[in-house]
């Protein structure tokens, strides 16, 4: 037997912090690919702490639904998950190359596979392309087209920068896009000059969270001058200093981000047989007809 | 009364190496069959005997199918609670290595007189109603006029139990729980799952045990994963200093939050009002908090993210220096602060009248307080005399 644990922050106070989670949970759980599939949370429950004897599989994989490596993906998860001989050096990597570590649940005596975040993995650049398909509505964006990859940045984790230029770098180089620039909240380059870094009259903004929330719904589209304030709406696109912006919310709760999941997963030694197949068809059909035009202060 | 071909055939293939399940013994010596139930017993039997004799015990096979071939997972918390759910002996638990009486049902020893199988296949024609926290579950027979031992399982609010099921929203997928336990009844979030605050009006009908076990979890996150650990005797607990100076980040300072700041934590938090679960975790070993653990039916092993987070807020108010501050009140208006604040931690504003102004909580006249004593900055006229 073997589970799937997908690790996510979740929040006490806002009830769709935790939305994405238990959606890509469920499309994993429906391609059959795994005997157990449990969502686990820092701040909802079950708890990472409690979350592994749940399980009935000896074999568990843990896959952090976390943007960047960092405080959470190397101290917080296995520590709460009670992971012996844990060590972030088990993960090799700096910053942007964790892939798994295979590990001894202490209190359960379960073998853990230790996966790197979501928000890392090469497929999750995929994830970002998909997001301006639904975003502009259009399965072949990107000629004339600017894409701004958004971040939250921060000068306490550099590693939270890493994942962003990582991701832009590799759709600036498949050529797609006339033009691809990371952005980000806390840190120059800024999101709120959005329109200086580009020459195309279309931008796509595509924010790399989880979950959408204050940043993504409230934060972002104000900093940008898509609204004035928040709980107005915005269009989208929006007219900014002569570009047209469009902008729906975090990356994170696109359909395709289960197909991450199960490649952390399959990394990490996971059978799951062709259910990548059947993700990237469920995700693909989705995508096709009904693009999320998401106007508004989030859903 | 009949008993499944293939059933006989499974019994019969498994006889050599002995079965025994809940009063059911069957076994295989030099090709001669010995069958064997808490009634009767025959000896020197071919297969074809066999098929006779399982017939004349036919309850004791349907129901050694349904736990062993339907159920199965032996020693798995899963099959210990659906075993409970019949008041059937949880034989997989190691129960003499309990320290004290596991409890459950609010409070009920685990099945000190479980039900034998005639007795539960009675019970099962009827439905049998067990509590878990605000949950009711009705196990019973699929098909209760010619019952073959396939149980299904029916969950509701307690509040329910007498409800008409054409009331309810009936849901028949595990995962609608999910929903149904993020809000309470006045739409408001629902952090803590455990809170005792889980509202009514839905009922889940005809779930396989599996899915019952995935709908009770989705509801009491953990749960039945603690319980059974409670039941074997090797429930884990980390006690607050363990768990607070595991802490890091943002939450480094919960241990020094003062130890008699944890009781007034535990007397905030931990209390069968606010929590279904029974608090096992005292200061650190040997050290108990004053405050009782209650009496919920769910061990808590330790203290929870909310806890935590109540606690980084509590540890830094609490590294405040204490002062003197001077402010006229009149006695009822000292009175009145009293009030508000027991009304706030009660959970009570709501319920007080609009016209009530006999309540010193009443919004009027907490309105008029504020009035009179507040200055022009929306602040306590109050001043400091010790410095």
């Amino acid at each position: 037997m073997q589970a799937l644990v997908v690790a996510a922050h979740g929040s006490h106070l806002n009830p769709d912090a935790s939305d994405p989670t238990y959606a890509h949970a469920d499309t994993v759980r429906e391609t059959g690919a795994f005997d157990e599939v449990r969502e686990a949370f820092w701040k909802e429950e079950p708890h990472f702490r409690e979350v592994i004897r749940t399980l009935e599989a000896d074999e568990v994989f843990v896959v952090p639904l976390f943007i960047s490596e960092g405080y959470f993906t190397e101290q917080v998860i296995p520590r709460e998950l009670r992971l012996e001989d844990w060590d972030p050096e088990r993960w090799n990597s700096d910053g942007t190359d964790a892939s798994q570590a295979t590990l001894e649940a202490t209190d359960v005596g379960k073998t853990i596979h230790y996966c790197g975040p979501v928000g890392t993995h090469d497929a999750m650049t995929d994830v970002i392309v998909q997001r301006a398909e639904t975003a502009m509505a259009d399965p072949d964006v990107g000629e004339g087209v600017g894409l701004a990859v958004v971040g939250h940045g921060t000068e306490r984790n550099e590693n939270s920068a890493k994942a962003i230029e990582y991701h832009t770098e590799r759709i600036r180089q498949r050529d797609r896009f006339d033009e691809a620039e990371a952005l980000f909240m806390d840190e120059e380059p800024e999101v709120d000059d959005v329109t200086d870094y580009f020459e195309s009259e279309d931008i796509v903004v595509v924010p790399l969270f989880i979950a959408d929330g204050y940043h993504t719904q409230e934060d972002i589209p104000e900093d940008m001058g898509l609204t004035e304030d928040y709980r107005l709406g915005w269009d989208v696109p929006a007219e900014v200093d002569g570009h047209r912006i469009w902008y729906t919310g975090a990356v994170g709760t696109e359909d395709l981000m289960a197909d991450v999941l199960l490649e952390r997963a399959a990394d990490a030694g996971a059978d799951i047989g062709d259910a990548r197949e059947a993700v990237r068809e469920l995700a693909a059909s989705v995508a096709g007809t009904e693009p999320s035009a998401g106007a508004g202060a989030g859903d | 009364m009949t008993v499944a071909t293939e059933d006989c055939e499974r019994l019969a293939d498994r006889a050599s190496s002995g079965v025994a399940f809940d009063g059911l013994r069957v076994e295989e010596t030099d090709g001669e069959f010995t069958l064997e139930t808490p009634d009767n017993e025959w000896t020197g039997l071919d297969e074809d005997d066999l098929e006779d004799a399982l017939a004349a015990c036919e309850e004791y096979v349907t129901n050694w199918r349904y736990w062993q071939e339907t159920v199965g997972g032996e020693g798995t918390a899963r099959r210990a609670f659906l075993r409970w759910c019949e008041h059937a002996p949880i034989a997989d638990a190691d129960l003499g290595a309990a320290p004290s009486g596991p409890r459950n049902d609010l409070g009920e020893a685990a099945d000190p007189n479980p039900l034998a199988v005639p007795e539960r296949y009675d019970a099962l024609r009827d439905g049998i109603d067990r509590r878990w926290g605000q949950l009711c579950i009705t196990t019973r027979f699929v098909d209760v006029a010619n019952p073959d031992g396939e149980r299904v399982y029916d969950l509701w609010h307690v509040d329910d139990a007498e409800s008409d099921l054409a009331d309810l929203a009936v849901h028949d997928d595990p995962r609608d729980a999910r929903e149904l336990a993020t809000y309470d009844a006045d739409g408001r979030y629902r952090p803590l799952k455990t809170a005792p605050t889980l509202p009514g009006g839905w009922a889940f009908t005809g779930l396989s045990g599996d899915e019952l076990v995935e709908t009770v979890e989705f509801f009491y996150p953990a749960t039945v994963a603690n319980w059974h650990r409670e039941l074997r005797g090797n429930l884990d607990v980390d006690h607050w200093l363990e768990t607070a100076e595991r802490q890091t980040g943002i939450y480094d300072v919960i241990d020094e939050l003062p130890r008699e700041a944890v009781d007034w934590m535990a007397d905030a938090c931990c209390v069968d009002s606010q929590c279904l679960r029974r608090r096992e975790w005292q200061y650190e070993e040997g050290d108990d908090l004053d405050t009782d653990g209650g009496d919920g039916p769910f061990p808590c092993r330790e203290p929870c993210s909310l806890v935590v987070a109540a606690a980084r807020k509590w540890a830094i108010l609490e590294s405040e220096d204490e002062h003197t501050y001077e402010l006229e009140l009149t006695t009822s208006e000292l009175n009145q602060l009293e009030e508000l604040i027991d009304a706030v931690a009660e959970g009570r504003v709501d319920e007080i009248r609009e016209a009530d102004v006999n309540d010193g909580a009443n919004r009027y006249r907490a309105r008029y307080l504020r009035a009179k004593r507040f200055d022009e900055d929306g602040e306590l006229e109050a001043t400091r005399v010790d410095d």
